[in-house]
């Protein structure tokens, strides 16, 4: 328990850090806190003095309660102009440290490790950033508001209380830390069932992720019933963290304002017997009574804030996380959003030299997944990658584009070691069609325009023409204006526009993932001749399936296990009769 | 409603208790002035000491009943809105997994999602609050509002002009906020799109160098969507000071109406005080239920869109047992593994052209049926009828010769085997994934089928072989490890019949080609369907069925097809120009 109030305090120590950066807002907050607490508490006073005024029948002093009811006219104005100006600025923090979160949150995505990534799923990342952002902002904003304003009603209130009898005003003193014990201890515990139940929803919401997104699989196994079973046992856990997380979290109150009572009636108490000692009158202890239950008051509230609190540095602690890991090494620079042409770098094209030299790499460290890796790609040379599936065809990508760095050997373009140049000033040499078609949900013409933002409109029609692309976007509600939703297209006629946005910006080399695999048959050839153009002068690498493709390579590097185990052209590894042979063989023993 | 408050049903005695010990605690509360004035009262007047420490252990009393009262309430409360929403959840969860193919594109797997997540959550804290204030709060304003008119009518008649004012102030601003609540969230939708958009295309963000434009775009939509915020912010914190304004105003009113009946004799000084105080209460109260009525509706907003989903018939209908529908049925066992397609027409619902028009054919035990044609041609919906994942427009479709239609719920399933296009895989071991097939199978027949989908070295090259770790969508897996799994998953279930949806797309040729021969030499009489862009994957079929736009374009043999379907060939030239008799390209259509 107390490692979890550490690790709390830690955190709330760097929710603290980002909210330092509003000091001024901060202390305006705070002054105008102080300024409607103030006459919120005074009010009350001169209503009694105004009732004071109101004695019995024909001894009213009508002048005397015109005064005082004026002058609280005038003060409940300025306390309530002072108290919304409040909570605008407390708006205006709570909603730029969101903000500010999710930009840092959006910015260090870009930079992390893809190994980082890979390993969290879509769903958490995107709940962290989104729905655990806005915990913390809800928590921070209640917390703003109702504990500057808790802690300036004590201090306030204390003042008057001092000012009726030092004695009881002790009292008090003495005996409200016990409330916020109570609060600390319940909390701890609401905090560690408030994770537990957090984490058991997040088992929960990925299976439902599973099962309701992959519904077709779980109908077309019958797996219904299962899936209802595992649904249960889940739901049953989760309902149990639940119930003791709201329970827990909901018997704060009741608790503090049990002390509170108690403390009311040692006060009662204490007052009642120094009037009958004659060391105080019934009127000072009806003050005194007020303020002790005004006094306590914020400490509810107060305590009703920390649960809050203890859920929002809850989330806050998912959220840090995210943006506490490390970078990768030498991470592009984002900019601060305010430079307007970030991409627009100069990179000088490549010639296309690429050069592997005893490469070795691993996902993870306890199996060898490359090799002794080396080869060496002259200038428009097509490299095709073949062997079978798993054989480490797609890790060549991530070497390549840098997407993970070797763990020895180098790897140059130019002669130059990719570990010294950017990885913007890399990645520009290359141009890339992933087998999983990834569009953004803005327009076609966004979308082919993407690596060249400032394409005209020839280029690109021109562009979607060479990928074969041009057919069906003319034929699209909104043609090239048209916004892609989720099942807008084809899976092949996505493939189609990674095509085109890659023939747009035409880079020095490319990397081609099996990119016709599911790519209509009919336009399939004309797709091979376009790439045969696009990849003419320019060095490519093609993760092969197509017979074509690999007989037109003028390297084929065969693998299998994370080795290359053979390497050359088609005739002379078909000469070799080795393992290539018995692929290419197997391939044509079902045709005819 | 009637329909949620079901799910309140086991928990009857707590959802009574809840609110009832809430009452018993407001009534004590109620109770404390009293003790204090008999303190003062009778006590001090007296300067019995001893009756005031009896009184002030009274108080202390009603406190810890208070407290007693209070836990007890949120004990219960806390049982039956967590216990409201567990059954709530498992209800629709299981509702949803018995919805029709139709039924779940049309309502959207995101839309499903948040019902069983946020809008549950939100029922549930609905319930909670509703449970703890729903009377009470009541409670409290009635009781001082009675006892305010009994101490002077015309005095309370300030606050008879006061409350409805009040009420207009604050539910007004409910009103406008609202739908500007809305317009956050339509914001707030359109960050996390980019969020889950920066997460998904990360590589080729990174490819394409456009981070800081993502980044850019990002913060445009961010720096929206707290511009929103905060105007909707200024709108609703307004609420407080505008409320804590009028209050005053009203007290003020009260005042100077009680000092002239106090000045006409009709009123004393304390009925000021005790008015005063009361009203003062009152409107706590009021302002309370005013968030309360917030919550409360949120809740039932999020109730009604659960209980739509709740209400949408499952879409299809199944009988209890078999009916025999196929008057050809001589004998059932010759039609083990036949399927018959009898003109059959379909549409998926909305659409306005059918994705298949007229199919008749039939296919024997054993046989391999392959399937091609182009992008959009209707070969997954034709693979999608076999085991009536949609049912069709028009004709009909007979498996092992009965109507699909005529058989029990899950019978059909039974006898499928089905690879789907998209190669899901979900988060547990592989073992797991693949007793999907069939839960009872042996190790052995697990490795049977990883052999045949020649996924052996996949499984063999994980350290803990087929307790191997599959996370969330597969994702420790390449796409062509993932889809021989599936493979094997519905080859474990030792199908009558086994459908390939284009399931070796991303196999290498020699995979592919190793895959076919080996589910050929399958043990017992599996019939196959093939679909599949690539010629070479069905040339061996014993039958090619060839769609174009939705019809058959052509039926028999792969040389049947070679002399008599021009769009077969077509396809075939594509693929092998280097076969084409005359060499030159297939002109493209």
């Amino acid at each position: 328990m107390k490692k979890e109030n550490s690790a709390g305090s830690v955190i709330l120590r760097k929710v603290l850090k980002v909210i330092g950066n509003y000091k001024l807002l901060l202390a305006a907050s705070i002054v105008l806190a102080a300024v409607s607490v103030v006459i919120q508490l005074y009010v009350p006073i001169l209503f009694g003095d105004a009732i004071d005024r109101i004695i019995d029948t024909g001894r009213v002093d009508f002048n005397g309660v015109a005064y005082y009811l004026s002058r609280i006219l005038i003060l409940i104005l300025i306390s309530g102009i002072a108290s919304w100006i409040m909570n605008l600025i407390n708006n205006r923090m709570a909603y730029k440290v969101v903000e500010e979160i999710r930009s840092k949150a959006i910015r260090h995505i870009q930079v992390l490790p893809l190994s980082y990534l890979d390993r969290h799923s879509t769903g958490d990342i995107v709940s962290r950033v989104i729905a655990d952002a806005d915990q913390l902002s809800d928590g921070l904003l209640l917390g703003f508001t109702q504990l500057f304003s808790g802690v300036i009603t004590i201090l306030v209130t204390l003042g008057f209380m001092l000012s009726k009898n030092l004695l009881v005003t002790g009292l008090v003193i003495l005996l409200t830390p016990l409330s916020f014990f109570v609060a600390r201890f319940i909390a701890s515990r609401t905090y560690k069932m408030f994770r537990k139940q957090a984490e058991t929803r997040d088992a929960q919401t990925a299976l439902i992720e599973e099962m309701v997104g992959g519904s077709r699989v779980v109908k077309a196994f019958g797996y219904e019933k299962t899936a209802s079973r595992r649904f249960a046992e889940l739901n049953k856990v989760l309902r149990d963290y639940s119930q003791r997380a709201v329970f827990y979290s909901s018997i704060t109150n009741p608790s503090t304002r049990f002390v509170n009572n108690v403390i009311y009636a040692a006060v009662a108490l204490a007052g009642a017997l120094l009037i009958i000692n004659g060391q105080l009158t019934v009127g000072g202890l009806s003050v005194l009574l007020n303020y002790s239950n005004q006094y306590m008051k914020p400490f509810n509230d107060i305590s009703s804030v920390v649960a809050e609190l203890q859920n929002a540095l809850a989330c806050a602690s998912r959220i840090f996380e995210l943006i506490e890991t490390d970078p990768e090494k030498d991470a592009v620079s984002i900019g601060d959003g305010t430079d307007d042409t970030p991409s627009a770098e100069v990179i000088p094209a490549a010639e296309g030299y690429v050069d592997i030299d005893d490469v070795f790499f691993s996902y993870r460290k306890d199996r060898q997944l490359i090799e002794n890796y080396t080869l060496h790609a002259k200038p428009g040379m097509r490299i095709a990658i073949v062997g079978p599936t798993g054989c480490g065809k797609t890790t060549m990508i991530n070497l390549l584009m840098r997407f993970y760095d070797a763990d020895s050997g180098s790897i140059k373009v130019d002669g130059r070691s990719i570990y010294e140049m950017s990885r913007h000033e890399l990645r520009a040499q290359y141009g890339m069609v992933l087998q999983d078609t990834w569009l953004s949900n803005t327009t076609v013409r966004d979308n082919i325009r993407f690596g060249k933002p400032d394409a005209t409109e020839d280029e690109i029609i021109k562009a979607a023409r060479e990928a074969h692309s041009w057919e069906f976007i003319r034929r699209l509600p909104q043609g090239l204006d048209t916004v892609l939703t989720e099942d807008s297209l084809s899976q092949g006629q996505k493939q189609l526009l990674c095509i085109t946005r890659v023939m747009l910006c035409l880079p020095p080399m490319l990397i081609l993932d099996e990119a016709t695999s599911s790519i209509d048959t009919r336009t399939e050839l004309q797709i091979q001749e376009a790439f045969d153009k696009l990849m003419e002068g320019r060095t490519s690498f093609i993760v092969a399936h197509r017979l074509s493709t690999i007989r037109s390579a003028d390297v084929i590097l065969v693998m299998k296990d994370g080795h290359i185990i053979e390497q050359g052209s088609h005739n002379e590894l078909m000469e070799q009769d080795g393992f290539y042979k018995h692929l290419y063989n197997s391939q044509f023993a079902n045709t005819v | 409603m009637k329909r949620m408050l079901a799910f309140l049903k086991d928990y009857k005695k707590e959802s009574i208790l809840a609110p009832a010990f809430k009452m018993l605690e407001a009534f004590f509360d109620l109770l404390v002035p009293l003790v204090v004035a008999d303190i003062i009262d009778v006590g001090i007047a007296q300067g019995n000491n001893s009756y005031v420490i009896k009184r002030v252990l009274i108080l202390v009393l009603l406190a810890f009943v208070g407290l007693v009262c209070s836990i007890t309430a949120q004990y219960f409360a806390a049982r039956a809105s967590v216990g409201f929403s567990t059954g709530l959840r498992q209800a629709l969860f299981d509702h949803i997994q018995n919805l029709s193919y139709s039924k779940t594109d049309k309502l959207g797997t995101s839309t499903l999602m948040t019902r069983l997540t946020s809008d549950i959550n939100q029922a549930q804290n609905g319930v909670n609050m509703g449970l703890r204030l729903l009377l009470r709060s009541p409670f409290i304003v009635f009781g001082s509002m009675i006892m305010a008119f009994t101490i002077d009518a015309q005095c309370a008649l300030v606050f008879a002009v006061a409350i409805p004012v009040l009420s207009i102030v604050v539910y007004g601003i409910m009103i406008i906020t609202i739908p500007l609540y809305r317009k956050v969230q339509g914001k707030l939708d359109v960050v996390t799109g980019l969020t889950r958009e920066n997460l998904t295309g990360v590589r080729v963000i990174r490819a394409f160098r456009k981070e800081p434009d993502q980044v850019r775009d990002f913060d445009r939509s961010n720096i929206d969507l707290t511009k929103t915020n905060e105007f909707v912010g200024r709108i609703s914190s307004l609420m407080n000071p505008l409320t804590y304004v009028l209050i005053n105003l009203a007290t003020i009113f009260l005042i100077r109406q009680g000092a002239v009946r106090v000045n006409l004799g009709s009123l004393q000084q304390g009925d000021v005080v005790a008015l005063y105080n009361y009203m003062a209460q009152m409107i706590v109260e009021l302002v309370k239920l005013a968030s309360l009525i917030i919550t409360i509706n949120r809740a039932i907003a999020c109730m009604g869109r659960v209980s739509r989903i709740l209400e949408t018939d499952t879409g299809m209908e199944y009988p209890d047992a078999v009916i025999q529908t196929d008057l050809q049925t001589a004998d059932p066992k010759a039609q083990k593994g036949t399927v018959r397609f009898d003109h059959v027409t379909f549409t998926y619902d909305g659409a306005g052209a059918p994705s298949l028009t007229d199919i008749s054919f039939t296919a024997g035990p054993g046989q391999t049926i392959g399937i091609i044609g182009g992008t959009g041609s209707g070969k997954s919906s034709l693979a999608n009828l076999i085991p009536r994942f949609y049912d069709t427009t028009d004709g009909t479709v007979y498996v092992d010769g009965q109507d699909v239609k005529s058989y029990p719920k899950g019978e059909l399933i039974s006898r499928i085997g089905i690879v789907p296009q998209k190669a899901e895989l979900f988060s547990g071991t592989i073992r797991e994934n693949l007793l999907w097939g069939n839960p009872d199978a042996d190790d052995e027949a697990l490795w049977d089928a990883v052999r045949t989908a020649q996924a052996e070295e996949v499984v063999l090259n994980k350290d803990n072989g087929l307790d191997a770790r599959v996370e969330q969508n597969g994702r420790n897996l390449s796409g062509g490890q993932r889809q021989r799994l599936t493979i094997a998953r519905a080859l474990v279930k030792k199908p009558e019949i086994l459908i390939l949806d284009d399931s070796a797309s991303a196999l290498d040729f020699a995979t592919d080609a190793a895959l076919r021969k080996a589910i050929h030499s399958m043990d017992g009489n599996t019939t196959v369907f093939i679909v599949s862009q690539r010629a070479s994957s069905i040339i061996q079929a014993d039958c090619i069925l060839v769609l174009d736009d939705g019809m058959l374009a052509g039926m028999g043999t792969h040389d049947e097809l070679m002399q008599n379907c021009a769009v077969y060939q077509e396809i075939y030239y594509s693929q092998f120009p280097e076969q084409k008799p005359d060499g030159r390209e297939v002109p493209a259509v």
